[in-house]
């Protein structure tokens, strides 16, 4: 048995322009309309027929109207897509928890395919017996679950030079925020028995990139986690699936994806992706190695240029969103003048240990030109620096960390761009 | 399911009480990995030439494997096509603006270049070198860089002993220090004189369609 709305259901853009003809034609009306808004005083599709039945969609999708949050990549960053980057639409979301169909992919490889019943994890090195696991074996260790960001070290990294994308997804978008459901590296490493001379532990992903990285004994047996589901849910393709990394409040290169072997070594290894890529390059060519954790960093999602302000002067939302990979977030800051003045905004809950925080300032526009920035202070007393701050010490070569305070320049017209300030 | 596991197992409970933290309760998950296994998957070469495998491999032999494999992308001369990764050149460039980083100008070992070409290219049919072929693909690499002679030979016994130019261009992490006044008490009122617009966006039109 099925009850369907048999009707053609109107577009918004016939019932409106056909809600504007019934109120100019007033005079002429042979039927009464109730004055008022036609969404209240008219009966609506919505009102009188059915709607979807259950299983319609076995797994949900965003409805139609939120078609343009979605994850966005800049073709011209990188040669093709299979080794490319793309990002979140920050702007576009609230809260903290980044959905997972929409938190930025990174891949050098493209993303593998990978079953779960065909996923095995080595761990071999300094060990007193290598261990190989199955996802099953995995799920009967201990687990634990955290919101942590993961944060790509490139993120901004368009940025160092000037400013260059119109818009915090682009500017910002490398981060995502998710609940994971993991085992700690530290229960693996002692089921192997690591032995002492292991000062360093070398991850590696199945892929055809064979990402690695090492991680210093001390990081991996601290907070470290062997995670299978995000949000409650496994993983996606395009994160891992079905087990990933999570080294809290450490670059995103390093949460290394379809993870396969973990090797515990007496030194690192110097991967590529730890002396070609993923190292910064100060202004006298001398480059920065190890440079793992992310610096107090925070922006503001709204307004910014993808999401202009659409009302008057009157009651606004300055929202943002900040992180420190040191430690929980204390303080955000906000100013309307280009760092001239700052006010204290609303934390909408206490900062969490590498997770996203979200900030509002309940403020009052008065439709005059705002160049806004937010500024994060973690519970280290680190205090997010401006850009020209930030070059004095690293020049203009870093590529990677760039954690400086960005500006917004919001036009009487609630438009919005990216600017630099002096 | 392994015996070796369990007996691993079965002993580490009697050491638990000898040798403190490195001996936690185990579980007894999981099985012993074997040899083959380990050697399938252990791949990686460190800066002291561990995990290379024996071979060699000269410059004309790595510029042939390298025209049929790798040109494409990375340029005849390793000079890189399009926006694909150059691998030579960039001497000196690093204090300059726009450094150009390559093999030859930026890593600073050797282990690293054979280590990454060994298991991750070419791009698309990773791990199907053999090492000789990846000893003479770097050594062709080296040469592209001017850092030796077209007779030269590359093999596991003189890998480590190549000098890389930036090898001492790197230093650990040192934000803690170079930057400890961004642990600071920030600024809240009459911060600065005069605020101006200093530059705009380069790149206006990056949403491809924005929704109105
Ligand atoms: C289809 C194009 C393609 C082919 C063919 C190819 N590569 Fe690559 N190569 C790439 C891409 C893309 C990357 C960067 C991958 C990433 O983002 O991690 C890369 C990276 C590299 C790097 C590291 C560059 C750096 O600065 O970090 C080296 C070295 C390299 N390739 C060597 C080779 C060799 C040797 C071959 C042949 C055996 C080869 N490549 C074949 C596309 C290619």
């Amino acid at each position: 048995m099925t009850f369907r709305f048999k009707g053609t259901r109107p577009s918004r853009r016939q019932f409106l322009a056909g809600a504007a003809t019934a109120g100019a034609g007033a005079v002429t009306a042979a039927t009464a309309k109730a004055a008022g808004d036609p969404l209240i005083t008219e009966p609506l599709y919505w009102a009188q027929g059915l709607g979807e039945g259950v299983d319609a969609t076995p797994y949900g999708l965003p409805i139609e109207y939120e078609s343009d949050v979605v994850r966005r990549n800049v073709e011209w960053l990188t040669a093709d897509t299979i080794s490319s980057i793309n990002f979140t639409p920050i702007h576009a979301l609230d809260g903290t928890i980044t959905p997972q169909g929409c938190a930025f992919e990174r891949h050098h490889s493209g993303a593998i395919d990978l079953p779960k019943e065909d996923y095995r994890l080595m761990i071999n090195g300094l060990v007193d017996t290598p261990l190989v696991f199955t996802y099953g074996d995995l799920e009967r260790f201990p687990r634990e679950n955290h919101v942590y960001f993961c944060e790509c070290a490139a993120n901004s990294g368009m940025e160092w030079a000037g400013a260059q994308l119109n818009g915090a997804q682009f500017t910002h978008g490398m981060i995502h925020n998710m609940e994971y459901t993991g085992v700690p590296l530290r229960t693996l490493l002692e089921e192997a028995g690591y032995q002492t001379a292991g000062k360093w532990v070398y991850v590696e992903g199945a892929d055809a990139s064979s990402n690695g990285r090492s991680i210093p004994m001390e990081k991996a047996l601290d907070d470290v986690l062997v995670a299978f589901k995000a949000n409650g849910e496994a993983l996606r393709m395009e994160h891992g699936y079905p087990v990933r990394l999570v080294v809290p409040g450490w670059e995103g290169n390093m949460w290394v994806k379809w993870l396969r072997r973990i090797e515990v070594s007496d030194a690192p290894v110097e991967s590529r992706e730890e002396t070609s890529k993923y190292t910064d390059t100060l202004a006298n060519g001398i480059s920065r190695k190890w440079t793992w954790e992310m610096d107090a960093k925070s922006v503001i999602t709204s307004p910014s240029p993808q999401s202009p302000i659409l009302h008057g002067p009157g009651p606004l939302v300055i929202t943002g969103l900040a992180w420190s990979g040191r430690g929980a977030i204390k303080r955000v800051d906000v100013s309307k003048d280009g760092g001239k003045t700052w006010e204290t905004a609303r934390l909408a809950k206490p900062g969490e240990r590498m997770a996203l925080s979200r900030f509002y300032l309940d403020t009052q526009w008065d439709g005059e030109e705002m160049l806004l920035q937010s500024r994060a202070m973690d519970e280290t007393g680190y205090v997010q620096p401006t850009k020209t701050q930030l070059r004095d010490v690293r020049g203009l070569n870093s590529i990677y960390h760039n954690n400086g305070i960005q500006t917004w320049w919001v036009k009487s017209d609630g438009k919005a761009e990216n600017v630099e300030v002096s | 399911m392994s015996k070796f596991h369990s007996i691993t197992f079965a002993s580490s409970i009697v050491a638990l009480t000898l040798c403190g933290p490195l001996q936690a309760e185990k579980f007894g998950l999981g099985r012993a990995a074997l040899p083959d296994e380990i050697a399938a998957w252990d791949l990686d070469v460190h800066p002291d030439g561990t995990g290379l495998p024996e071979g060699s491999g000269d410059v004309l032999t790595g510029e042939e494997v390298f025209a049929e494999n790798c040109a494409w992308c990375h340029g005849d001369f390793a000079e890189g096509v399009d926006n694909w990764p150059k691998l030579a050149g960039g001497m000196g460039t690093l204090d300059h603006e726009d450094p150009l980083k390559t093999v030859g100008s930026y890593w600073p070992y050797l282990s690293t270049t054979w280590d990454y070409i060994n298991r991750s290219m070419p791009f698309g049919n990773a791990q199907s070198l053999t090492p000789d072929e990846v000893y003479g693909i770097v050594a062709y690499i080296l040469y592209s860089n001017d850092l030796v002679d077209e007779d030269f030979v590359l093999s596991r016994e003189n890998l480590t002993q190549v000098e890389m130019p930036n090898a001492n261009g790197f230093i650990i992490d040192d934000r803690k220090t170079t930057e400890a006044h961004f642990v600071t008490d920030p600024c809240m009122q009459d911060c600065k004189d005069k605020v101006e617009i200093t530059m705009r966006a380069r790149v206006l039109d990056v949403t491809p369609d924005t929704t109105e």
